[in-house]
């Protein structure tokens, strides 16, 4: 039928079509600089293209006059650290708990309206209490990321856990199964794929609260660094930055969908 | 591949539409200034809100829209895309981003300069020497850290000695009460509310540093010179407004209370505030301190913004962006004078020929 639902480009259209949006993009920002720039050569909003190739050379391979230090490796280094640890506790307390949620009745009913209630309560909103509770160090800002990710992945990994065909739980006891033999021969490994899935989706929020972490009190970091260039617009060192923690977290992404495809193979057998 | 070309069309479209072009200078009838909280910017407010600047626009046949900025470097960099025509803003920060952005911007009117509105304060430490080898709380790049520097010039020590950590205004007070935080350098309201902690010592404030860290109205020197009239607008309605305030009535009293209450503090509060805060209440003080010498002062400033990196890459000395007094001396590069000072407005207020 010649519907434009049945319609598929060719492989060349299908490229074409997916570079089109970036270069609109990229095009949008060059007549905008290009205008800015023609009326004032020295203007912040839109750096043309060679000012920030100058401030990436400055960021990245010249060491900084005051301290020596390279910025941008001090600084993605000091954001992930952050961004490792936050996460691994969230995933490994959300594993846990969710788990546990999903299977046993009775921490189902304790945590169940528990975790749906703190999962709408906004970190940001009670930055103060974190900090008079945490500190303003390292500390904080893992406690952050951790709280602001946990809730979706413990409410994510209880579902997946109940949603197990209950078959298998019950076979699993004629074969006199324990409780604690079904969590670790029937669940987990079925969980453990799952637990990278929901992982994958709370890294953009682990940004989110990293950032916003780093913007409050820091020393260094991505985000720090950007909301100290904010304060005099160097969009020069901005934009690089917001490109490179995207490539940050495409990469990451990309790694944790690479992992669960070699690790867990079974899960994609049978699909196309 | 046939719905290509008109889909680009129309996304080309579509974008040139959202991407902004600054304003050209040339006369026009509408202004915008943006003002944030800061005792010495209160005024403003309460001139917007009770009808001062609609009259003096008024009069001058303009429509002058002054707004509040939540977030005042926001309203700095807002002026600097060209989105605002004026903004109220310290002169190290007008010098470091709209100047060195390339906007030509002269201080339209020079409304106070701190006298102990910015302070340091150690934890249980009496004395400034104290703070060496410790972390220091303030916002980077800010005035707080123009008065760390200079403050610790006073006892032979730089920069090194201490670490600084870059912190948001708005956490100031909370990072006070957690325990790793022992030497902070503020503002008030701040530094108000954080002396009230029996473990705080002030061990250095801007009073110390008098003249250096002024609080200006800032306006795009091209708007201004082809629409005087703003200039005059915008002078009318700022000493009338001081002057209501300064009037002994029960107006001005009035008046007090409403700033204070919109700057988040009481009457006393406002007072105390006030206090730390050297105002230019008349003209002629305004135009007796533009018109004194002020190389001094924004030359230190500027070797701060040069030596802190915030006179762009390209900046081979201080000199990089030019700086014009009101008596038409320049310290800096003379073709690229891209902040200036004048009295000429003030003195048409200290003239009563507004």
């Amino acid at each position: 039928m010649r519907r434009l639902i049945n319609q598929y480009p060719s492989v060349l259209n299908r490229l074409l079509l997916a570079v089109l949006p970036f270069a609109l993009v990229f095009l949008a920002y060059a007549v905008a600089s290009e205008a800015r720039l023609a009326d004032n050569p020295a203007d912040k909003l839109l750096p043309a293209w060679a000012t920030i190739q100058a401030a990436i050379i400055r960021m990245g391979f010249v060491p900084d006059m005051r301290t020596g230090d390279f910025l941008l490796y001090v600084d993605t280094m000091a954001s992930l650290e952050r961004l490792a640890i936050g996460v691994a506790f969230a995933t490994v307390i959300g594993g846990i708990i969710g788990i546990l949620q999903g299977l046993i009745p009775y921490v189902r009913a304790m945590m169940v309206n528990f975790t749906s209630v703190v999962s709408m309560i906004p970190p940001l909103a009670i930055l103060p209490i974190l900090f008079i509770t945490f500190g303003l160090g390292e500390l904080s800002k893992v406690v952050l990321i951790t709280f602001g990710i946990l809730p979706y992945i413990v409410r994510d990994l209880a579902q997946r856990t109940e949603e197990i065909p209950h078959e298998q739980i019950i076979k699993a006891q004629t074969l006199g199964a324990s409780t604690w033999q079904i969590i670790l021969r029937v669940v987990l490994p079925q969980m453990l794929p799952r637990l990278i899935d929901s992982v994958r989706l709370s890294l953009g929020s682990a940004w989110l609260y990293l950032i916003a972490a780093e913007a409050i009190a820091a020393e260094n970091g991505l985000g720090y660094r950007i909301f100290l260039m904010r304060r005099y617009l160097a969009m020069d060192v901005i934009l690089p930055y917001v490109f490179w923690i995207t490539f940050l977290a495409f990469t990451l992404d990309f790694i944790l969908r690479f992992t669960q495809r070699s690790l867990f193979r079974w899960m994609y057998r049978g699909q196309a | 591949m046939k719905i290509l070309p008109k889909f680009a069309i129309a996304a080309l479209a579509a974008l040139a539409l959202v991407t902004s072009v600054p304003a050209q200078a040339a006369p026009k009838k509408d202004f915008k200034v943006a003002w944030s909280i800061y005792v010495g910017w209160m005024p403003w407010g309460y001139a917007a809100d009770n009808g001062i600047v609609k009259k003096w626009a008024d009069k001058y046949g303009i429509n002058i829209e002054v707004v509040q900025f939540n977030d005042y470097i926001e309203s700095i960099n807002q002026y600097t895309a060209g989105s605002l025509d004026g903004v109220l803003s310290t002169n190290m920060d007008a010098l470091a981003i709209p100047s060195v952005g390339g906007v030509d911007t002269t201080a339209l009117i020079v409304g106070d300069y701190s006298n102990g509105n910015d302070a340091i304060i150690l934890k249980d430490k009496k004395s400034l020497a104290d703070i060496k080898g410790q972390k220091v709380n303030l916002v980077e790049l800010s005035v707080s850290h123009y008065t760390l520097a200079r403050a610790l010039e006073t006892v032979g020590m730089s920069e090194k000695d201490v670490t600084v950590v870059n912190t948001s205004d708005a956490d100031m007070e909370a990072a006070w009460k957690t325990s790793d935080v022992t030497a902070m350098v503020t503002w008030n309201p701040m530094v108000a509310s954080i002396m009230q902690d029996s473990r705080a010592n002030s061990v250095f404030d801007s009073s110390a540093l008098p003249g250096e860290i002024q609080d200006l109205l800032v306006v795009n020197t091209d708007t201004l010179n082809d629409n005087p009239e703003f200039g005059k607008a915008m002078v009318g309605i700022w000493f009338e407004t001081l002057a209501l305030m300064q009037s002994g009535t029960p107006e001005a009293k009035a008046a007090r209370e409403s700033m204070a209450k919109a700057s988040g503090t009481d009457l006393a509060g406002f007072e105390g505030q006030l206090k730390t805060t050297k105002m230019f209440w008349t003209p002629a003080e305004m135009v007796a301190f533009t018109d004194g010498d002020l190389v001094p002062a924004m030359d230190k400033v500027r070797n701060f913004l040069f030596t802190h990196g915030l006179l762009g890459n390209n900046a081979a000395s201080a000199d990089v962006v030019g700086i014009e007094f009101s008596d038409g001396k320049i310290i800096g590069d003379k073709s690229n004078v891209k902040f200036r000072f004048t009295d000429k407005y003030m003195k048409l207020a200290a003239d009563g020929k507004l």
